[in-house]
């Protein structure tokens, strides 16, 4: 049976999740929420400046400090494995410091005051570099150089070696598009870093015992991940490094890699005692994984029917210190909504001292989109079009070819369109000093390594054993899906997130894959179980596999000899399960693939104050294509969250760097994310068009989300205030400065 | 023969030409001979990709099918946050 | 550093504990007491996440000292449910799904329910400035304010 045409009994309803009382009464363990006996306080050294040569450390004097046990350089790190080298610099400096806050030593002591004391005790000796931490001035043939010898070979020439990758993408011919238009747009478009800016900071423990196997409890998207990066920043088999996931408290893509988890590692190793360690927020700010600042050269054709002619973008993203493919994942989606006999992308990586960027949310898709949609935006105001009808003119669908290759499959962003075009908030009529800002945007999603176990409990209940932390609701989800194959009620199914020594791998909570592969594994598993249920009763019965069928929750005889025997559910399955060979499971491992891709569209309504240049956001929807919502309460949240967060990121956040390289708003006063006073009810709507690979089809839609906003804002500020903004975050005096610019 | 089209980083390494034809029936098969004939992207292959047969994004599946009318597009590695 | 004895109520039990002079409120429950329910975001009165009642009255606790506790009352979010029975907030905040990694959830929740305490019939603009000191990365606040909301109108009609 289809997707679309299947009457589902447990998918679709709004369910409460199974951690929620946990959560709603403090009960629920989060990364610092842990103890053990006889355990250590870890504390990170960080370099004050943004580059230098270590040229000494003394850690005599902290060593020598009554209660510390441990204290670690990266002399104490081994060499690690193949492939782990910039994880493990980035843990722990070794010759040279590369971004202010880069981590130098740590200490292990019996108390958290005692470990700071310890801290100042450490004896460093510096000789400071010259630094850059802009963009645009990194890639100046007279930059100072970060690393020499990175530059790959298809990088253009005229850069300084800080531009380190260059990737390309379309089809067509651009100029022979551009040629064809009625007006053509040009322009530069620059975005500041942000962050992730999860309230939880990242937190773990670890103990290692003499036989060099260890345990650690972590709050993190990926807990098998972390156990492989562990494991080789350590130099150590994965296998004798366990893994626990606390409840996580929001990652959004900068918790699927390790930053403190290795040197709390390498302090219990030295110690020999557990050790705990938790960030403080201006650590979390300095020293983890914020996005890229980009720097974007945008041109557009567009004739006079509406038709986009040819479209071309130039990203340069800076990463941080270290070679990154975050370019790539602009340069591939920016144009993506778009059908067009003409594109081309290009993407260049520059790395610069500024700490490691990490995933956030479609990692390098919303600069890119709000590049392309505000020029798209813009000339719709020069050529006199609805921006509305550009986008549905030009729509991709089914049978496009996309503008980084592939060949779209079905999929609905039309529908999306046509559902934000119907909707009264695209009627409504705005108000003086008000402007109205369309974008369209998108992410691939993907699949990945997936392993989950289902197994029958002696009451009939079904427990679902998985891999992947929970950060939106997925256990419910997941549960939802069991309950709905096996056609119990979703009471029934309990889902548990494991440890790393308990199951097969898993990829991390990322990629707005969970949902869509674990649930597709977990539909799989429960199939298995189904598919032994009716063998067993086959073999009790004496009939054929054929005539057992697995309804309603129950194994029904459908044979001619109907009548002659009664169905069976879970529970009185449950009962004999022992008697007809043993207790049942199933389970399923895959490479999960044919992840659909999720499009999205955003209305946003702004007023800008003209005294002040202060930006409200007065009305916003989120329309999006989930292809199946399991439990529409959590795909709401999805969208309301990534639509919130990219508010934030279009208004108000942004790092701030001084002219010493070293970050200056470095808490939430000053990296300044959207506030419960400062938004309006975020509207949803879900548009289901099935993926066909997923058996009720879903679509991942996490990372969508974010995508459209940053362009949404921005033509709506664009359009209130009348002059077109190309910088972000649109800070009043921004704007203000625009305005009053001739 | 599949036709494979190469994007992102690597197609400046086919001469010019963003489409190489090959003699491959997976994606395995496409993974070995792509540095076979054109050392040159060997270090990207290595370091990973994705590959979209037929308009799916596939990660490492090797045994996933390509026929000769198959779509296939060389992608850098897509992940997520 | 020396440490000081100090006698209060927490959560309605009478408590005592000796910390350093200089440990935050925060610091002795979640450290000490191991009353882990109330977080820490920040440490410095930006987010919320510590959120607790001292007297009635709203704070943050990583900006309270612990010895300030000293024949005070406190209220956390332990304290919250009525033995079995969730708080209205509480069970709202289950049904309109106003949590997602819920580690703002805590610190929500004793500020909505002092909102309540003082305006039991807040507007949604109300609402948003009480709790614009409670920062969440995960729901875009949405569905708190509506669970908040809801939570009022139905503690009216339990008073009525």
């Amino acid at each position: 049976m289809s997707a679309q045409t299947k009457q589902f009994k447990v998918i679709g309803q709004r369910l409460q999740r199974p951690d929620g009382i946990d959560k709603v009464t403090g009960r629920a363990r989060y990364g610092a929420d842990i103890d053990a006996a006889g355990m250590l306080h870890g504390k990170i050294l960080r370099s004050p400046h943004a580059h230098a040569r270590i040229l000494s450390i003394d850690t005599s004097a902290a060593e020598q400090l009554n209660g510390v046990m441990a204290v670690i350089t990266r002399a104490d790190f081994p060499t690690p494995h193949k492939g782990f080298e910039d994880v493990q610099d980035n843990c722990m400096a070794g010759d040279r410091v590369l971004y202010d806050g880069h981590a130098v030593a740590a200490v292990a002591a019996t108390s958290k005051h005692i470990a700071k004391q310890a801290i100042k005790l450490i004896k460093v000796q510096y000789q400071v570099l010259p630094h850059v931490t802009d963009v645009e001035q990194a890639i100046q043939p007279d930059a100072p150089v970060v690393h020499s010898g990175l530059v790959s070979r298809r990088v253009p020439k005229g850069f300084s070696e800080n531009v380190v990758r260059y990737s390309s993408f379309g089809h067509g011919n651009i100029e022979t598009g551009f040629k064809a238009a009625d007006a053509v747009l040009e322009r530069t478009y620059k975005t500041e870093a942000t962050h992730q800016g999860y309230i939880e900071p990242h937190a773990c423990m670890a103990s290692m015992g003499l036989d060099n196997r260890a345990d650690m409890w972590v709050c993190t998207q990926g807990h098998f991940w972390i156990r492989n990066m562990c494991a080789g920043v350590m130099a150590m088999e994965s296998a004798s490094l366990r893994v626990t996931a606390s409840e996580i408290g929001g990652g959004f893509g900068g918790k699927t890699t390790v930053f403190i988890e290795p040197v709390v590692l390498a302090l219990a190793k030295k110690s020999g005692r557990a050790v705990k360690m938790v960030m403080t927020r201006e650590e979390v700010l300095r020293a983890t994984g914020p996005t890229v600042s980009t720097m974007m050269h945008v041109k557009v054709g567009m004739n006079k029917a509406g038709r986009i002619t040819a479209a071309y973008a130039k990203l340069f993203y800076q990463a941080g210190a270290y070679k990154q493919a975050t370019v790539d994942f602009g340069a591939m989606p920016a144009f993506a909504p778009y059908a067009l006999e003409n594109v081309k992308t290009e993407g260049l990586d520059v790395i610069t001292n500024r700490p490691r960027t990490a995933s956030y949310r479609a990692p390098g898709a919303p600069p890119a989109c709000f590049a392309a949609e505000s020029a798209i935006d813009e000339l719709c105001q020069e050529l006199g079009l609805d921006p509305m009808e550009v986008r549905l003119i030009n729509a991709a669908k089914g049978g496009t070819k996309s503008s980084y290759g592939p060949t779209f499959e079905d999929h609905g962003l039309i529908q999306c369109l046509e559902a934000a075009k119907a909707h009264p908030h695209w009627q409504a009529p705005l108000e003086i000093n008000q402007g109205r800002g369309l974008a369209a945007g998108f992410w691939f999603n993907f699949g990945g390594e997936t392993c989950v176990s289902v197994f029958l409990n002696n009451d009939g209940s079904v427990t679902v054993t998985e891999g992947n932390p929970d950060i939106g609701g997925s256990r419910a989800s997941i549960s939802m899906m069991v309950a709905e194959e096996l056609g119990i009620p979703y009471e029934q199914v309990r889902t548990t997130v494991t440890d790393t020594g308990s199951l097969g791998p898993n990829e991390p909570t990322h990629g707005s894959r969970v949902t869509f592969a674990v649930g597709l594994a977990a539909i799989k598993s429960a199939r298995a179980i189904i598919d032994e249920i009716r063998a067993r009763l086959a073999r009790m019965w004496e009939v054929d596999v054929t005539d057992v069928v697995w309804q309603d929750g129950a194994a029904h005889y459908t044979g001619n000899k109907a009548g002659t025997f009664e169905p069976l559910d879970l529970r009185q399955v449950a009962d004999i399960a022992n008697n007809l060979g043993g207790p049942i499971a199933g389970h399923h491992e895959a490479n999960a693939e044919g992840a659909g891709v999720s499009f999205g569209v955003h209305i946003a309504d702004t007023e800008v104050d003209p005294e002040t240049g202060f930006t409200s956001v007065k009305r916003y929807t989120v329309i999006q294509d989930a292809g199946k919502a399991i439990q529409p309460d959590y795909v709401e949240g999805q969208l309301q969250g990534g639509a919130v967060q990219g508010i934030g990121w279009a208004l108000n956040e942004e790092y701030v760097y001084g002219e010493d390289g070293c970050l200056q708003n470095t808490g939430f006063l000053d990296y300044r994310i959207p506030v419960a006073s400062d938004l309006p009810m975020i509207d949803t709507v879900i548009v289901e068009v099935p993926n066909p690979g997923h058996p009720f089809g879903v679509r991942g839609v996490g990372e969508t989300p974010i995508v459209p906003p940053l362009a949404a804002i921005a033509n709506a500020v664009s359009r209130a205030c009348g002059k077109r903004q190309v910088d972000l975050p649109m800070s009043p005096p921004k704007v203000l400065a625009s305005m009053q610019k001739a | 023969m599949a036709k494979i089209q190469i994007f992102g980083s690597l197609r400046d390494l086919f001469s010019g030409h963003d489409v190489v034809e090959l003699d491959v029936s997976n994606l395995r098969q496409l993974l070995i001979k792509l540095p076979q004939l054109y050392p040159e992207c060997a270090p990207e292959i290595a370091e990973g990709v994705s590959v979209s047969i037929d308009g799916k994004i596939i990660n490492d599946a090797w045994f996933t099918p390509i026929r000769p009318d198959s779509e296939v597009v060389v992608l850098p590695r897509i992940v997520g946050g | 550093m020396s440490h000081s004895h100090v006698s209060t109520t927490i959560n309605g039990q009478a408590v005592q504990y000796a910390c350093p002079t200089d440990a935050s409120l925060l610091e002795v429950l979640r450290d000490q007491l191991g009353m882990t329910g109330t977080k820490e975001g920040c440490g410095s009165g930006d987010c919320g996440a510590c959120s607790v009642s001292l007297d009635g009255r709203l704070v943050c606790s990583c900006l309270v000292l612990g010895v300030e506790a000293q024949g005070r009352t406190v209220d956390t979010i332990e304290g919250m449910a009525d033995k079995n029975k969730l708080h209205t907030l509480q069970t709202k905040f289950l049904e309109h799904a106003a949590l997602q990694c819920g580690i703002c959830t805590p610190g929500v929740l004793v500020a909505a329910r002092s909102l309540l305490e003082k305006n039991p019939d807040p507007t949604e603009q109300e609402v948003r400035y009480w709790l614009a000191g409670n920062l969440c990365r995960c729901t875009g606040y949405d569905k708190i304010i509506r669970a908040v909301l809801e939570a009022a109108k139905t503690m009216r009609e339990e008073q009525a």
